[in-house]
């Protein structure tokens, strides 16, 4: 729960992010409620890992505002990082850890007890798949494998809010099947969770709703049935082309 | 401050130290073999390029002008510079704490000796004989090989001879037959001991630089530590890595045979002075961290910190021109081993002024270069 149950848990406010000439988040606005599935989807370089960067905290904005779980993302930026966990771009893990040894180091750094800390660290490389190589140096793990326990790294806290930035990319479709399975099961217990992405099928199959942003600029908002109704075509990805004139995935 | 955030920094540290092949090599490995190696290789002599002056003690307890010819004599060397001393004792204890050379004790009896020489040069038996005691900073090398052959033929100069022929003065060299027991590598030994542990900048500026670079720094950003309990903990392991790396290089040295003939205090000294020289490492790892922009630089801008310590102030730069001397009282390392030389070699006390005063300047100069590290790391690479 929310520390601040009454609000909604992501709310963004005339956002805007400029980076000299280039404006990466154009007067972007929205709101994530507690406990949806919220998808931001758009091109590489359209501005949606900015969008999330500001939202963990990590970027200040040019103008704007925003909350998470009612936080002044800038202002109470320590208050709002306990409640959120962030599975970034990069798959960043220490190779020269075990998969259980990055699980427990980050767990220290949400000072979790030494019990919590344990059952969580068993459940999720369960879960993910990992706990057989869990005490293998993470230099030996797939590409796959890393992605996973960076998924774990971000949840091992049981954050009330996940960011997950594109994190699919890179996977073979089992894997991605079976994080997409995962993404799920956070649903169901509640969590809210942001997923950026550029793979317009995963939006379609696990978001509540969605926001497309091209060029920083939100162009369209709403759950995937509704904006693919009443664009009055098949899927995402021909939503996109109709909006914008050309494919999300050829910049990729 | 959550000690359970700075111990996790802690440990994820040492663990890359001892896992990380590259650190592992670089911090532990390298300094070892590389003591080893340059012990068994300069086990023999050290040459010097004759061009530096030293600064000589002189007690002049002569009243008569032939101890003035004497100094008049040192002082035409251009090798050594003499300062006259008042008494033994002081001259004693500039001598221990390094800031004379050698010291030269001219006997009461001197201008009679020569005067008695100059008389009948050729009747020994009516000669007043007499000994000119030199004592020698058993820290330099260099000073035990030269001084003594320079009084030596400045003393026969003055009898109007140059080549050794009989005359009525002995040198008495107070502390060679000791000097000469020391071997070349041992001279290098504190020397060593500071060198190795200048490598954890290196250390220190890639591990930021990789961790920015692999996306770590920004996964640790979204966590709730703080930007002290991170910095804290980075420092606290680079000081444990220290310290152990101290450590393996005394036990290498000290099989190599140095052993130097001091209390338990000297040792604890001895790694107190290493472990403060490490945060000024630690902090120059940060500034070229801030600087570079990926781990190749990283090694680069390292040795712009790494090269003029180790010249200026390790073993390395045993004998420097004028300019370097001046030079390096601007690097840390130099106190480390002038400090560590004192205590090992010249036998000077902890609590002497020359150590303290060592001491203060290692432990002001890093921790002004740490929290310049820490300063210019956190605004320009946000932690």
């Amino acid at each position: 729960m929310c520390a601040k149950a009454v609000e909604p848990g992501i709310v963004v406010e005339r956002l805007v992010k400029r980076y000299g000439d280039v404006t990466a988040v154009n007067d972007l606005s929205l709101q994530v409620t507690r406990g949806e599935l919220f998808g931001l989807l758009g091109p590489n370089g359209a501005g949606k890992t900015t969008t999330i960067n500001i939202l963990c905290g990590l970027l200040k904005p040019t103008s704007g505002f925003a909350s998470v779980c009612g936080y002044d993302v800038q202002k109470e930026a320590m208050k709002m990082r306990e409640l959120i966990g962030v599975c970034i771009q990069e798959t960043a893990v220490y190779p020269y850890l075990t998969g259980e040894e990055n699980v427990k180091f980050f767990g220290d750094l949400y000072t979790l007890d030494g019990e919590t800390l344990r059952d969580r660290c068993s459940m999720l490389l369960e879960r993910l798949g990992l706990a057989g190589d869990a005490r293998r140096r993470v230099s030996k793990y797939s590409g796959g494998m890393k992605r996973r326990l960076s998924l774990i790294l971000a949840l091992i806290h049981d954050p009330q809010v996940v960011f997950l930035d594109e994190p699919t990319v890179g996977m073979d479709p089992q894997s991605r099947h079976a994080v997409w399975d995962f993404i799920r099961e956070l649903k169901k217990d509640g969590k809210t969770i942001v997923l950026t992405t550029h793979h317009m099928e995963e939006a379609e199959e696990l978001c509540d709703r969605v926001g497309i942003i091209d060029y920083g600029k939100l162009i369209a908002l709403g759950p995937p049935e509704e904006l693919i109704r009443r664009g009055g075509v098949g899927n995402l990805e021909e939503l996109f082309i109709k909006l914008t004139g050309r494919r999300i995935r050829e910049e990729a | 401050m959550k000690p359970q955030r700075v111990l996790a920094i802690v440990r994820k540290e040492v663990k890359k130290a001892i896992r990380d092949p590259a650190i592992l090599f670089m911090i532990f490995l390298f300094p070892v073999f590389f003591v080893l190696a340059f012990g068994l290789a300069y086990g023999a002599s050290f040459g010097s390029d004759g061009q530096t002056a030293y600064e000589i003690g002189v007690v002049n307890m002569d009243q008569g002008p032939a101890s003035q010819t004497l100094l008049t004599a040192l002082s035409k060397t251009e090798i050594l510079r003499p300062n006259i001393y008042g008494d033994n004792q002081t001259a004693q204890n500039d001598l221990s704490q390094g800031r004379v050379q050698a010291v030269i004790a001219i006997p009461s009896d001197f201008s009679l000796s020569l005067a008695s020489y100059q008389a009948a040069p050729d009747d020994p038996r009516s000669w007043v004989n007499t000994s000119v005691a030199l004592y020698l900073d058993r820290g330099s090398l260099i000073a035990t090989q030269v001084v003594p052959s320079i009084v030596q033929q400045t003393l026969m100069a003055i009898t109007g001879q140059y080549a050794r022929a009989p005359n009525p003065f002995r040198l008495e060299i107070a502390s060679l037959v000791e000097v000469k027991s020391l071997s070349s590598f041992e001279y290098m030994a504190p020397g060593m001991f500071t060198f190795a542990s200048i490598y954890i900048l290196m250390m220190v500026a890639q591990s930021f630089v990789q961790d920015r670079e692999n996306g770590m720094m920004k996964r640790i950003r979204v966590t709730p530590i703080t930007s002290a309990e991170f910095m804290i903990g980075q420092i606290l392991s680079y000081t444990l890595i220290a310290l152990v790396q101290s450590a393996l290089v005394f036990a290498t040295i000290s099989l190599l045979g140095f052993r130097p003939d001091v209390g338990a205090l000297a040792y604890i000294f001895a790694f107190a002075i290493i472990l403060v020289f490490s945060l000024s490492n630690i902090g120059f790892g940060l500034i070229t961290a801030t600087v570079a922009r990926s781990g190749g630089a990283a090694t680069g801008i390292s040795f712009l910190f790494l090269l003029p310590q180790l010249f200026l102030g390790t073993f390395v730069g045993m004998s420097l021109s004028s300019a370097a001397q001046i030079a390096r009282r601007f690097v840390p390392s130099y106190y480390v081993t002038d400090a560590l030389t004192s205590l090992f070699l010249r036998g000077a006390d902890v609590t002497s002024p020359t150590i303290l005063f060592d001491f203060a300047a290692v432990s002001v100069s890093c921790i002004a270069v740490l929290m310049l590290g820490v300063f210019l790391y956190s605004k320009h690479c946000a932690i």
